[in-house]
Protein backbone atom coordinates (compact mmCIF):
# COMPACT_ATOMS: atom_id res chain seq x y z
CA UNK A 1 0.00 0.00 0.00
CA UNK A 2 1.25 3.17 -1.07
CA UNK A 3 0.02 6.96 -0.47
CA UNK A 4 -1.40 9.54 -2.45
CA UNK A 5 0.84 10.48 -5.28
CA UNK A 6 0.53 14.18 -6.11
CA UNK A 7 1.95 15.06 -9.48
CA UNK A 8 1.24 18.08 -11.87
CA UNK A 9 0.22 17.04 -15.01
CA UNK A 10 0.34 19.56 -18.19
CA UNK A 11 -0.90 20.13 -21.78
CA UNK A 12 0.43 22.24 -24.53
CA UNK A 13 1.06 22.61 -28.69
CA UNK A 14 -2.77 22.57 -28.86
CA UNK A 15 -3.25 18.89 -26.73
CA UNK A 16 -4.71 21.75 -24.42
CA UNK A 17 -7.70 21.55 -26.31
CA UNK A 18 -8.93 18.55 -25.45
CA UNK A 19 -8.97 19.57 -21.63
CA UNK A 20 -11.50 22.65 -21.71
CA UNK A 21 -8.53 24.40 -22.93
CA UNK A 22 -6.69 23.89 -19.21
CA UNK A 23 -2.94 23.53 -19.44
CA UNK A 24 -1.86 22.93 -15.98
CA UNK A 25 -3.82 19.99 -13.45
CA UNK A 26 -2.74 19.22 -10.06
CA UNK A 27 -3.69 15.77 -9.19
CA UNK A 28 -3.88 13.29 -6.28
CA UNK A 29 -3.55 9.58 -7.89
CA UNK A 30 -5.26 7.78 -5.75
CA UNK A 31 -3.80 4.99 -3.89
CA UNK A 32 -3.12 1.09 -5.84
CA UNK A 33 -1.82 -1.96 -5.01
CA UNK A 34 1.31 -1.75 -7.58
CA UNK A 35 2.95 1.26 -8.51
CA UNK A 36 1.49 3.51 -11.21
CA UNK A 37 3.18 3.80 -14.06
CA UNK A 38 2.76 6.29 -17.14
CA UNK A 39 0.74 3.60 -19.21
CA UNK A 40 -1.24 3.66 -16.05
CA UNK A 41 -1.74 7.76 -16.07
CA UNK A 42 -2.90 7.71 -19.74
CA UNK A 43 -6.10 5.73 -18.83
CA UNK A 44 -6.32 7.59 -15.83
CA UNK A 45 -6.03 10.68 -17.44
CA UNK A 46 -8.42 9.51 -20.31
CA UNK A 47 -11.18 8.91 -17.75
CA UNK A 48 -10.63 11.66 -15.21
CA UNK A 49 -9.45 14.89 -17.12
CA UNK A 50 -10.23 14.41 -20.97
CA UNK A 51 -13.55 16.26 -21.90
CA UNK A 52 -13.30 15.15 -25.77
CA UNK A 53 -12.58 13.15 -28.77
CA UNK A 54 -10.60 10.06 -26.34
CA UNK A 55 -9.21 8.73 -30.05
CA UNK A 56 -7.76 12.35 -30.74
CA UNK A 57 -5.36 11.55 -27.12
CA UNK A 58 -4.91 7.60 -27.26
CA UNK A 59 -4.76 4.85 -29.31
CA UNK A 60 -3.38 1.29 -29.12
CA UNK A 61 -2.69 1.74 -25.52
CA UNK A 62 -0.40 4.72 -25.60
CA UNK A 63 -0.51 7.98 -26.76
CA UNK A 64 -1.49 9.37 -30.05
CA UNK A 65 1.85 9.54 -32.47
CA UNK A 66 2.27 13.17 -32.20
CA UNK A 67 2.16 14.03 -29.19
CA UNK A 68 5.42 14.03 -27.28
CA UNK A 69 5.36 13.71 -23.50
CA UNK A 70 7.87 14.80 -21.03
CA UNK A 71 8.51 13.89 -17.62
CA UNK A 72 10.05 16.76 -15.89
CA UNK A 73 11.22 18.48 -19.06
CA UNK A 74 12.56 14.99 -20.41
CA UNK A 75 11.82 12.96 -23.33
CA UNK A 76 9.67 9.53 -22.29
CA UNK A 77 11.13 8.12 -25.02
CA UNK A 78 14.46 8.46 -22.92
CA UNK A 79 12.26 6.44 -19.69
CA UNK A 80 10.52 3.44 -21.07
CA UNK A 81 7.69 5.51 -22.37
CA UNK A 82 4.80 3.83 -20.38
CA UNK A 83 6.53 2.01 -18.03
CA UNK A 84 8.28 4.99 -16.69
CA UNK A 85 7.23 4.20 -12.87
CA UNK A 86 5.67 7.78 -11.14
CA UNK A 87 6.94 9.78 -8.49
CA UNK A 88 5.56 12.21 -6.11
CA UNK A 89 5.81 15.68 -7.33
CA UNK A 90 6.52 14.90 -11.17
CA UNK A 91 5.48 17.06 -13.95
CA UNK A 92 4.23 15.39 -16.70
CA UNK A 93 3.96 17.24 -20.03
CA UNK A 94 2.12 16.57 -23.48
CA UNK A 95 2.55 18.69 -26.64
CA UNK A 96 0.82 17.89 -29.59
CA UNK A 97 2.58 18.47 -32.94
CA UNK A 98 -0.37 18.28 -34.80
CA UNK A 99 -1.50 21.48 -35.04
CA UNK A 100 -0.22 23.45 -37.69
CA UNK A 101 0.35 27.18 -39.29
CA UNK B 1 18.31 9.13 -16.53
CA UNK B 2 20.71 8.87 -19.65
CA UNK B 3 23.70 11.09 -20.26
CA UNK B 4 23.95 12.89 -22.91
CA UNK B 5 25.41 10.83 -25.64
CA UNK B 6 28.60 13.38 -26.68
CA UNK B 7 29.45 12.69 -23.49
CA UNK B 8 29.41 16.52 -22.19
CA UNK B 9 28.23 14.81 -18.59
CA UNK B 10 24.74 16.27 -18.29
CA UNK B 11 21.88 14.25 -18.04
CA UNK B 12 20.04 13.90 -21.60
CA UNK B 13 16.18 15.42 -22.29
CA UNK B 14 15.66 14.25 -25.92
CA UNK B 15 15.92 11.10 -28.05
CA UNK B 16 16.56 12.03 -31.77
CA UNK B 17 14.07 10.56 -33.98
CA UNK B 18 16.86 10.98 -36.88
CA UNK B 19 19.82 9.18 -35.09
CA UNK B 20 18.72 7.67 -31.83
CA UNK B 21 21.32 9.97 -30.01
CA UNK B 22 20.43 11.43 -26.11
CA UNK B 23 21.56 14.86 -25.92
CA UNK B 24 20.66 17.59 -23.10
CA UNK B 25 19.38 20.37 -23.73
CA UNK B 26 22.68 22.61 -24.60
CA UNK B 27 23.85 19.89 -27.00
CA UNK B 28 20.72 19.45 -28.61
CA UNK B 29 20.07 23.28 -29.15
CA UNK B 30 23.67 23.22 -30.82
CA UNK B 31 23.10 20.26 -32.72
CA UNK B 32 19.71 21.05 -34.21
CA UNK B 33 21.39 25.03 -35.03
CA UNK B 34 24.20 23.77 -36.61
CA UNK B 35 22.02 21.72 -38.99
CA UNK B 36 19.92 24.49 -40.01
CA UNK B 37 23.20 26.37 -40.99
CA UNK B 38 24.82 23.28 -42.64
CA UNK B 39 21.69 22.95 -44.85
CA UNK B 40 21.90 26.71 -45.15
CA UNK B 41 25.42 26.50 -46.35
CA UNK B 42 25.39 23.67 -48.18
CA UNK B 43 22.34 24.17 -50.55
CA UNK B 44 23.53 27.81 -50.64
CA UNK B 45 20.36 28.80 -50.17
CA UNK B 46 21.00 32.76 -49.72
CA UNK B 47 23.57 35.30 -51.13
CA UNK B 48 25.34 37.61 -48.83
CA UNK B 49 24.03 41.25 -48.91
CA UNK B 50 20.16 39.76 -49.58
CA UNK B 51 17.25 40.20 -48.38
CA UNK B 52 14.62 37.50 -47.37
CA UNK B 53 11.02 37.38 -46.02
CA UNK B 54 9.97 34.75 -43.75
CA UNK B 55 6.34 33.29 -44.22
CA UNK B 56 5.37 33.53 -40.77
CA UNK B 57 2.08 32.00 -39.75
CA UNK B 58 1.97 32.37 -36.06
CA UNK B 59 2.61 28.20 -35.81
CA UNK B 60 5.47 26.33 -34.61
CA UNK B 61 7.44 25.76 -37.94
CA UNK B 62 7.75 29.28 -38.87
CA UNK B 63 8.21 30.78 -35.45
CA UNK B 64 11.12 28.74 -35.15
CA UNK B 65 12.15 29.44 -37.99
CA UNK B 66 12.48 32.84 -37.63
CA UNK B 67 13.99 32.36 -34.29
CA UNK B 68 16.85 30.27 -35.84
CA UNK B 69 17.23 32.54 -39.14
CA UNK B 70 17.73 35.64 -36.23
CA UNK B 71 20.13 33.45 -34.66
CA UNK B 72 21.79 32.15 -37.71
CA UNK B 73 22.23 35.25 -39.20
CA UNK B 74 24.12 37.26 -36.46
CA UNK B 75 26.44 34.25 -35.33
CA UNK B 76 27.81 33.43 -38.41
CA UNK B 77 26.92 36.85 -39.86
CA UNK B 78 25.37 36.26 -43.26
CA UNK B 79 24.34 39.64 -43.87
CA UNK B 80 20.62 39.09 -44.36
CA UNK B 81 17.73 41.31 -43.47
CA UNK B 82 14.68 39.67 -43.11
CA UNK B 83 11.73 40.39 -42.69
CA UNK B 84 8.25 38.44 -41.45
CA UNK B 85 5.20 38.09 -44.33
CA UNK B 86 1.99 37.02 -43.03
CA UNK B 87 -1.26 36.32 -44.91
CA UNK B 88 -4.64 37.43 -43.07
CA UNK B 89 -7.03 34.63 -44.63
CA UNK B 90 -10.07 36.28 -42.81
CA UNK B 91 -11.01 32.94 -41.02
CA UNK B 92 -12.67 34.25 -37.64
CA UNK B 93 -11.24 32.34 -34.53
CA UNK B 94 -8.09 31.41 -36.18
CA UNK B 95 -5.95 33.88 -38.01
CA UNK B 96 -7.16 36.57 -35.84
CA UNK B 97 -5.83 35.09 -32.74
CA UNK B 98 -2.42 33.65 -34.84
CA UNK B 99 -1.95 36.92 -36.23
CA UNK B 100 -1.54 38.42 -32.88
CA UNK B 101 1.27 35.96 -32.29
CA UNK B 102 3.19 36.98 -35.58
CA UNK B 103 2.79 40.31 -33.87
CA UNK B 104 4.93 39.19 -31.09
CA UNK B 105 7.34 37.36 -33.28
CA UNK B 106 7.75 41.13 -34.85
CA UNK B 107 8.44 42.35 -31.24
CA UNK B 108 10.70 39.80 -29.89
CA UNK B 109 12.81 39.45 -33.19
CA UNK B 110 12.75 43.18 -34.38
CA UNK B 111 12.00 41.87 -37.89
CA UNK B 112 9.62 44.39 -40.06
CA UNK B 113 6.15 42.52 -40.51
CA UNK B 114 3.89 43.02 -43.80
CA UNK B 115 0.17 41.13 -43.38
CA UNK B 116 -1.28 41.03 -46.65
CA UNK B 117 -5.42 39.55 -47.11
CA UNK B 118 -7.37 37.48 -48.96
CA UNK B 119 -9.94 40.27 -48.45
CA UNK B 120 -7.63 42.93 -50.15
CA UNK B 121 -5.90 41.08 -53.02
CA UNK B 122 -9.48 39.07 -53.68
CA UNK B 123 -11.96 40.31 -52.42
CA UNK B 124 -13.31 37.42 -50.77
CA UNK B 125 -12.11 36.49 -47.08
CA UNK B 126 -11.86 32.36 -46.03
CA UNK B 127 -14.97 33.08 -44.41
CA UNK B 128 -16.95 34.62 -47.58
CA UNK B 129 -15.28 31.94 -49.32
CA UNK B 130 -16.60 28.86 -47.27
CA UNK B 131 -20.26 30.07 -46.82
CA UNK B 132 -20.69 29.80 -50.36
CA UNK B 133 -18.78 26.84 -51.72
CA UNK B 134 -19.19 25.15 -47.95
CA UNK B 135 -16.77 22.87 -46.46
CA UNK B 136 -15.54 20.77 -48.93
CA UNK B 137 -12.04 21.67 -50.30
CA UNK B 138 -11.04 24.16 -48.27
CA UNK B 139 -7.86 23.99 -47.87
CA UNK B 140 -7.09 22.89 -51.42
CA UNK B 141 -8.43 26.78 -52.19
CA UNK B 142 -6.95 28.19 -49.60
CA UNK B 143 -3.39 26.64 -49.72
CA UNK B 144 -3.67 28.27 -53.87
CA UNK B 145 -4.33 31.66 -52.46
CA UNK B 146 -1.85 31.77 -49.92
CA UNK B 147 0.96 30.63 -51.82
CA UNK B 148 -0.10 33.77 -54.91
CA UNK B 149 -0.57 35.85 -52.05
CA UNK B 150 3.15 35.07 -50.44
CA UNK B 151 4.43 35.51 -53.66
CA UNK B 152 2.72 38.78 -53.77
CA UNK B 153 3.62 40.20 -50.73
CA UNK B 154 7.29 39.01 -51.88
CA UNK B 155 6.94 41.09 -54.65
CA UNK B 156 5.55 44.04 -52.64
CA UNK B 157 8.32 43.88 -50.05
CA UNK B 158 10.98 43.56 -52.88
CA UNK B 159 12.87 40.98 -51.29
CA UNK B 160 15.51 38.41 -52.79
CA UNK B 161 14.47 35.03 -51.04
CA UNK B 162 10.84 33.81 -49.76
CA UNK B 163 11.64 31.17 -47.00
CA UNK B 164 8.86 28.80 -45.42
CA UNK B 165 8.98 26.57 -42.47
CA UNK B 166 8.31 23.89 -44.08
CA UNK B 167 9.77 20.84 -42.39
CA UNK B 168 11.01 16.90 -42.77
CA UNK B 169 7.65 15.70 -41.89
CA UNK B 170 5.61 18.01 -43.92
CA UNK B 171 7.37 17.65 -47.14
CA UNK B 172 7.16 13.26 -46.06
CA UNK B 173 3.36 13.73 -46.13
CA UNK B 174 3.35 16.14 -49.53
CA UNK B 175 5.54 13.41 -50.90
CA UNK B 176 2.41 10.46 -49.61
CA UNK B 177 -0.39 12.68 -51.08
CA UNK B 178 1.69 13.13 -54.06
CA UNK B 179 1.43 9.24 -54.52
CA UNK B 180 -1.99 8.49 -53.70
CA UNK B 181 -3.32 11.03 -55.76
CA UNK B 182 -1.25 9.70 -58.81
CA UNK B 183 0.51 13.56 -58.95
CA UNK B 184 3.52 13.17 -60.76
CA UNK B 185 4.72 16.35 -62.04
CA UNK B 186 4.39 17.43 -58.13
CA UNK B 187 5.50 14.39 -56.92
CA UNK B 188 8.71 14.90 -58.91
CA UNK B 189 9.03 18.46 -57.48
CA UNK B 190 7.91 18.72 -54.16
CA UNK B 191 11.48 17.45 -52.28
CA UNK B 192 13.04 20.29 -53.55
CA UNK B 193 14.62 22.50 -51.11
CA UNK B 194 14.80 25.46 -53.84
CA UNK B 195 11.39 26.33 -55.83
CA UNK B 196 11.28 28.94 -58.69
CA UNK B 197 7.49 30.64 -58.65
CA UNK B 198 8.54 32.16 -61.97
CA UNK B 199 8.61 35.68 -60.91
CA UNK B 200 12.60 35.32 -60.08
CA UNK B 201 11.79 35.46 -56.59
CA UNK B 202 13.37 32.11 -54.96
CA UNK B 203 11.35 30.06 -52.28
CA UNK B 204 13.59 28.10 -49.73
CA UNK B 205 13.14 25.45 -47.12
CA UNK B 206 15.63 25.54 -44.83
CA UNK B 207 13.96 23.34 -41.78
CA UNK B 208 13.43 20.76 -44.78
CA UNK B 209 15.81 18.35 -42.96
CA UNK B 210 14.16 19.14 -39.68
CA UNK B 211 12.04 16.55 -37.78
CA UNK B 212 8.52 17.63 -36.53
CA UNK B 213 9.47 16.37 -33.46
CA UNK B 214 12.52 18.59 -32.92
CA UNK B 215 11.09 21.55 -33.68
CA UNK B 216 8.38 21.31 -31.40
CA UNK B 217 11.02 20.43 -28.47
CA UNK B 218 13.04 23.43 -29.41
CA UNK B 219 10.75 25.52 -29.19
CA UNK B 220 9.80 24.09 -25.92
CA UNK B 221 13.19 24.51 -24.39
CA UNK B 222 13.63 27.70 -25.97
CA UNK B 223 10.13 28.33 -24.26
CA UNK B 224 9.14 30.35 -27.92
CA UNK B 225 5.69 31.47 -27.86
CA UNK B 226 3.61 30.12 -30.68
CA UNK B 227 0.18 29.55 -31.73
CA UNK B 228 -1.01 25.96 -31.82
CA UNK B 229 -4.75 26.18 -32.38
CA UNK B 230 -6.03 23.85 -35.54
CA UNK B 231 -7.90 26.29 -38.82
CA UNK B 232 -11.35 25.83 -37.85
CA UNK B 233 -11.74 24.50 -41.47
CA UNK B 234 -9.03 21.88 -41.63
CA UNK B 235 -10.18 18.55 -40.09
CA UNK B 236 -11.59 17.73 -43.81
CA UNK B 237 -8.27 18.14 -45.52
CA UNK B 238 -6.51 15.31 -47.32
CA UNK B 239 -3.60 16.51 -45.83
CA UNK B 240 -5.09 14.95 -42.44
CA UNK B 241 -4.85 11.37 -43.97
CA UNK B 242 -1.31 11.37 -45.35
CA UNK B 243 -0.32 13.03 -41.79
CA UNK B 244 -2.06 10.03 -40.28
CA UNK B 245 -0.73 7.46 -42.23
CA UNK B 246 2.61 8.69 -41.78
CA UNK B 247 2.74 8.90 -38.04
CA UNK B 248 1.29 5.00 -38.39
CA UNK B 249 3.94 4.19 -40.48
CA UNK B 250 6.49 5.64 -37.90
CA UNK B 251 5.35 3.12 -35.17
CA UNK B 252 8.71 0.71 -35.62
Amino acid sequence: MTDNVEISIEFGGGAELLFDNKKLHIVKLPVKDKQWILGDLLFWIKDNLLKERPELFLQDGSVRPGILVLVNDADWELLDTVNYVIQPKDRITFISTLHGG
Amino acid sequence: MPLCSTRCGKNAVLKRPKTGDALCKECFFEAFENEVHFTITRAELFKPNSTVAIAASGGKDSTVLAYVMKLLNEKYDYKLKLFLLSIDEGITGYRDDSLDTVKQNRDDYEMPLQILSYKDLYGWTMDEIVSEIGRKNNCTFCGVFRRQALDRGANLLKVDYLATGHNADDIAETVLMNILRGDLARLNRCTSIITDSGDGIPRVKPLKYTYEKEIVMYAYFRKLVYFSTECVFAPNAYRGHARVLLKDLEKN
